[in-house]
């Protein structure tokens, strides 16, 4: 047997030089210009282009001064580069009576968005937390509830919501327009916590009632260190949502604290005068560029908060 | 003396009966282990004992008190869990010490219980470590010190060894046997792993569908399993039935299947076998017999089909009364497929049971 299974071996320990000789070895190359690279980047180039070109128009029209943009080539790199537009949208530009461009807007959105997104998120984890976690009587009912208010639409619930703050001596302040950002922030934050902390191992959950860690102590001690993502892209959903919001910010406050997207509006669209196509870029970009900064900076913290969070307990 | 004393428990998860009227008495010091397959209520019963589910119906006694409303930290017990659940942005020692933090306890006291802790498990080096950074053995590990930080009578293990691999599974069952053996607390141990439950139990719960099935020690449940059901779960490979009809013949009983009869006047009934009767036979493979029959032993002729070596036993699978059945024998001892073997059985070891209530006679 010993001697059958030696020569067996030794003879194929002889073959094994033509045949690795002879067919493909080791790793299989691959085609820089396959038809599949051709088309993921194809369409990559083509979508990219398609978001980035209205931006490049804005930024180089926002530079110009008015006569060459009049010259029509809206393509074209300003010849003569100018701030001007910039600082007047920012500080100069009239809305109204007003004439001191959109940094007041700014300066109501980010007393806007700041409490509402640290309110709301607040709130919300501590329900998701509580629907997830502690079943308590009704707590179906009182998810179903949630839920049916994200689906209900905003133009609806306007005019009693109206009622309510003016009875409530908040109607056309901040801290009404904060109550009702956070309130209605309320149902998709909730279901994002709440799936999210559903997700959690539950036998870490009773690991820590064994321990005797009550309501808060459980959420402020275990849950919180694990759920940074979530809380990321809460704060991203909640940022920028409150921002970008329009109509809130028209109907439930007064002139002298609209936020910087009902300015930016009343800017672009003044029927008076001419239209200072670079001033409006400018504008634009100045309001946009808060969810933008948003999107770069937490992006980054939302892929790390991922990788810290898939780490196993 | 009892230790966990659970008295005609009840659960119910809305319309659905998880457990019913379930009694069970858990003495101080014993290792009692809660068997069953999954969805059998095992672990829903440690949890109720834990406090961590709200019982419907019944009461439960830790150490003679009353502690069916109590909260879990105050009902003096344990728990590790199958997933380990150690709070992932501790380090160990943290993991170790929060509950004893929760609960107030001086520093002092606290590091010597650590340290106590950490010196019987052998996890001092990884004090400073987070759970990530550890294996699933040293997890275990750590899971089990954080229950024994707690100074507590009574520990809860929810299948702590089924997320590891084998070989470590056997280690950490030696050293969860050698901590009983030290710290000579009451242990519950809920498994559906028969191996865990057969070797570290002073006696074994065999649960199904809510209702405990035989509660025995680890010998008995095995040799004389009280039903159908236990006879089947435990031993693997799984004991050979035999459905046949009690005859009587000159003075000896014997169970006929098919054209066999096996003689089971040896066998040490409860109630007398009639003849007519319906039973099931039970044999475990390891009982039989191979070619080594002896003088007035009955003898059976039966083909084997398959055989599975398996380096300490060989398995044996035949067909014996138009079944199959298997039969285990030593490793070094072959017989390859169509030999004819003689088989002769000790009834003494078998069980029977009646067909139609499925309970041991």
């Amino acid at each position: 047997m010993d001697k059958i299974a030696s020569n067996s071996m030794v003879s194929a320990y002889d073959a094994s030089p033509d045949r690795l000789a002879a067919g493909p070895r080791g790793r299989k190359p691959r085609r820089r210009l396959s038809r599949r690279n051709i088309i993921i980047y194809g369409t990559l180039i083509v979508v990219s282009l398609y978001y980035l070109l209205p931006l490049y128009v804005m930024i180089m029209t926002s530079l110009k001064g008015m006569p060459e943009i009049r010259v029509g080539n809206i393509f074209a790199p300003p010849l003569e580069i100018t701030f001007e537009p910039w600082v007047k949208a920012w500080a100069e530009a009239c809305t109204g009576l007003n004439c001191d461009g959109l940094s007041r807007g700014f300066w109501n959105s980010v007393r806007i968005t700041v409490p509402s997104t640290i309110i709301s998120i607040a709130v919300a984890s501590v329900n998701g937390y509580a629907l997830a976690n502690w079943r308590f009587k009704g707590a179906d009912l009182f998810f179903t509830i949630l839920i049916i208010g994200a689906f209900i639409p905003y133009q609806v619930m306007i005019y009693p919501i109206v009622i309510v703050l003016r009875e409530m001596g908040v109607y056309g302040t901040l801290t009404g327009l904060v109550i009702v950002h956070t309130i209605f922030g309320m149902p998709i934050l909730t279901l994002l916590f709440r799936n999210y902390f559903a997700g959690l191992p539950e036998e870490l959950f009773k690991a820590a009632r064994v321990d005797g860690a009550g309501f808060w102590t459980i959420y402020f001690k275990i849950m919180l260190p694990m759920s940074l993502p979530i809380f990321v892209v809460a704060m991203i959903l909640q940022v920028t949502g409150i921002w970008n919001d329009f109509l809130f910010g028209v109907v439930f406050t007064r002139p002298e604290y609209y936020p910087m997207t009902v300015q930016l509006n009343n800017i672009v669209n003044s029927v008076q005068g001419v239209k200072e196509y670079n001033v409006n870029m400018a504008a634009t970009i100045l309001t946009g560029a808060v969810p933008l900064v948003v999107y770069f900076v937490s992006g980054r913290l939302f892929v790390r908060g991922i990788a810290a969070g898939a780490v196993k307990g | 003396m009892t230790s966990v004393s659970v008295r005609d428990l009840s659960l119910n998860f809305g319309a659905v009966t998880v457990l019913d009227k379930l009694n069970l008495d858990i003495d101080h010091g014993e290792f009692l282990v809660l068997l069953g397959s999954s969805g059998c209520g095992k672990s829903t019963l440690l949890n109720c004992i834990a406090g961590l589910l709200d019982v419907s119906e019944g009461q439960i006694y830790i150490k003679d008190r009353n502690v069916t409303w109590e909260e879990p930290k105050d009902r003096g017990i344990g728990m590790v869990f199958q997933s380990y659940a150690l709070y992932p942005q501790m380090t160990v020692e943290k993991n170790l010490s929060f509950g004893l933090q929760v609960a107030k306890i001086p520093q002092a006291e606290i590091d010597k219980r650590v340290k106590r802790a950490s010196e019987i498990l052998q996890i001092q080096p990884l004090l400073k470590r987070k759970p990530s950074e550890l294996s699933g053995g040293q997890r275990q590990r750590v899971a089990i010190g954080r229950a024994l930080v707690r100074d507590v009578d009574v520990f809860l293990f929810d299948e702590p060894l089924s997320n590891l691999d084998a070989k470590l599974r056997s280690e950490l069952r030696v050293e969860i046997k050698r901590l009983h053996q030290s710290l000579k607390n009451t242990m519950i141990y809920v498994t559906h792993d028969q191996i865990e439950a057969l070797t570290l139990a002073d006696r074994i719960a065999v649960m199904k569908s809510g209702v405990i099935q035989q509660l025995a020690d680890p010998m008995t449940i095995y040799n004389a399993p009280e039903n159908l059901f236990v006879a089947g779960f435990i031993g693997s490979p799984s004991m050979n039935f035999f459905r046949g009809e009690v005859e009587a013949k000159e003075g000896r009983s014997f169970v006929r299947v098919g054209g066999v009869a096996f003689d089971v006047t040896s066998y040490p009934t409860r109630t007398r076998l009639q003849p007519g009767q319906k039973v099931v036979l039970g044999l475990r493979p390891e009982h039989v017999k191979v070619d080594e029959a002896r003088d007035g032993d009955a003898v059976h002729q039966a083909v084997v089909d398959i055989e599975e070596p398996m380096g300490a036993d060989n398995l044996l699978w035949l067909s014996l009364a138009g079944q199959s059945m298997s039969v285990r024998i030593a490793g070094q001892r072959r017989y390859p497929p169509g030999s004819t073997v003689h088989l002769s059985f000790d009834m003494a070891v078998a069980s029977i049971f009646d067909a139609s209530s499925e309970n041991r006679l």
